[in-house]
């Protein structure tokens, strides 16, 4: 459980986010919008990375109970770490810095890379891993943190289909659980079809609800307008 | 000449021996450090560093004499300074990064330069490029106390530097300090360059760390690999450099160093990652 209470955030000089007030509850929510609209910057700021200009956030919100799996290229692919190793770094949240990996931890490791089909590639290095390998390896951090709210920045971009039907069972399993997953995404067919609830932004809130009703024509076209309204004001 | 005589008389000379001493004490902790520079991508944040300890050395012979621990103490403190100001700079203004350090480096060589000509005894190619004879005890000692506390501090802050270096953004969604371990990590080049001025020179420490390290790059793809193939590139280097620099009458921080390039060189050619010959080994 999150909550916004007229939240604004400042990107540079745009306001990026403009005083949204949302709640997101147990299960699955997206985010959707055109592009520039402001979702990583929303998304980004409920995992504490950015900070906000105005309201507040409150609910579950600290490290260890946000999850946040952010766009691709947060991670430097060339460092020679390995997939395992990788993994987990999950566990930060209970050992931090200097402590030790528990049995338990090892062991929800090696599970957790099992479930997302890595159990053969403990030992590769990431370097050698196709993206869609990849995001499987985030997905088993995701796993290994074990936290009641999990963000997912595009989680399914340059994912092959497999994958995508793994992560989105993934997803389906941890909503059952009682989660809140949050996702920033950008199929509406996709949003329609796995996602009950969308949070629809252009900077502001254009809708907030059952993902039909929110994604409607209407609440869609009034998204593009607001934004290229707030863009033209920023060039005129 | 036999080859006793190449390889082992030299170091029948005590400064010889001393200076072998702490060099491979040096190539123990400096490569390691090197390695992150390296994966981190800041070889010339060090580079930097070498000219900025220079003014911070000849201000400390100038107050303290001409001794290695005077030299060396103003040289750690200019050292931090020049990171800290970089940074700050860097920050305050929002430029990049390198172009800053540039501003600072050639600012912080030429007042360095200058306050060392104002010394009749300060021999400045000695400051510059090293000697073997600079190697007293103070030195070797000095040398010997600062590997030992660089491999400490790294091992230290081990984890979350890779954590740091590797994916940033999680260690600051876990509200991780990623800023003190880079400021840890800093402070342990630093101290490693200044370690190693007196017998390498101030222009010249910084390659006994990178060198091993991006010649490491061609001989192991994991991290670990990397560390000790650094460090045994490293113990090689000084031990035929300083041979080298005995025999030719060289100073010893290039004589060293040649050594070190010419490994690397081989490295590029011929070594089993990502090399000229191997160049399509999967790193797996």
């Amino acid at each position: 459980m999150i909550t916004l209470a007229d939240v604004s955030c400042q990107q540079g000089a745009l306001l990026a986010v403009d005083h949204i007030s949302a709640s997101f509850g147990p299960g699955l929510t997206a985010i959707a919008g055109p592009n520039g609209a402001g979702k990583t910057t929303l998304l980004r700021a409920m995992a504490g990375l950015h900070r906000l200009s105005g309201g507040a956030i409150g609910g579950q919100t600290g490290p260890r109970q946000v999850a946040l799996l952010p766009q691709a290229g947060g991670v430097d692919r060339r460092f020679p770490v390995t997939c395992r190793e990788l993994v987990a770094f999950g566990a930060w949240g209970r050992i931090g810095a200097f402590g030790r990996l528990s049995g338990g931890d090892d062991a929800r490791i090696d599970a957790a890379m099992a479930q997302m089909g890595l159990s053969a590639l403990h030992d590769r290095l990431i370097s050698a891993l196709s993206a869609g390998q990849f995001q499987r390896v985030l997905f088993s951090r995701l796993i290994v943190q074990d936290a009641p709210v999990i963000l997912l920045d595009e989680p399914f971009t340059a994912v092959d289909t497999a994958t995508e039907a793994d992560l989105l069972a993934l997803l389906h399993r941890w909503g059952g659980e009682g989660r809140t997953v949050v996702a920033v995404l950008h199929d509406n067919d996709m949003i329609l079809q796995h996602f009950p609830k969308t949070l629809l932004m252009a900077r502001q809130m254009i809708a907030l609800g059952a993902s039909a009703e929110a994604l409607s024509p209407a609440n869609r076209l009034k998204a593009r307008q607001t934004l290229e309204a707030e863009l033209g004001l920023l060039i005129t | 000449m036999t080859l006793t005589e190449i390889l082992l008389e030299p170091f029948g000379f005590a400064f010889m021996r001393r200076a072998l001493a702490g060099c491979l004490a040096l190539s123990l902790a400096a490569p390691p450090l090197g390695v992150f520079l390296v994966l981190r991508r800041m070889s010339l944040t060090a580079d930097v560093l070498q000219h900025g300890i220079l003014p911070g050395i000849a201000l400390g012979a100038l107050l303290g004499g001409v001794s290695v621990l005077a030299m060396s103490f103003g040289g750690l403190l200019a050292g931090l300074a020049v990171v800290l100001f970089a940074g700050l700079l860097t920050r305050a203004t929002g430029a990049r990064e390198d172009s800053q350090f540039a501003g600072v480096y050639l600012m912080a060589l030429a007042a360095g330069v200058t306050i060392a000509s104002f010394q009749r005894n300060l021999d400045l190619t000695h400051l510059l490029f090293g000697s073997v004879l600079a190697v007293d005890e103070d030195a070797l000692v000095l040398m010997a106390s600062v590997s030992s506390v660089a491999l400490l501090g790294l091992s230290v802050i081990w984890r979350p530097l890779i954590l740091e270096s590797l994916d940033p953004g999680f260690l600051q969604a876990q509200r991780g300090q990623g800023g003190l371990w880079h400021a840890c990590f800093m402070a342990l080049v630093v101290l490693c360059v200044v370690g190693g001025f007196a017998a390498l020179g101030t222009l010249m420490s910084v390659g006994l760390m990178l060198l091993p390290a991006v010649a490491s790059r061609h001989w192991s793809a994991r991290l670990g690999g990397q560390m000790v193939a650094a460090v045994v590139v490293a113990v090689l280097s000084s031990t035929v450099g300083l041979l080298l620099s005995f025999h030719a009458n060289l100073p010893a921080g290039p004589a060293i160093l040649l050594v070190a390039g010419g490994v690397w060189l081989a490295s590029v050619v011929a070594g089993p990652y990502s090399s000229l010959v191997h160049g399509g080994r999967k790193l797996v």
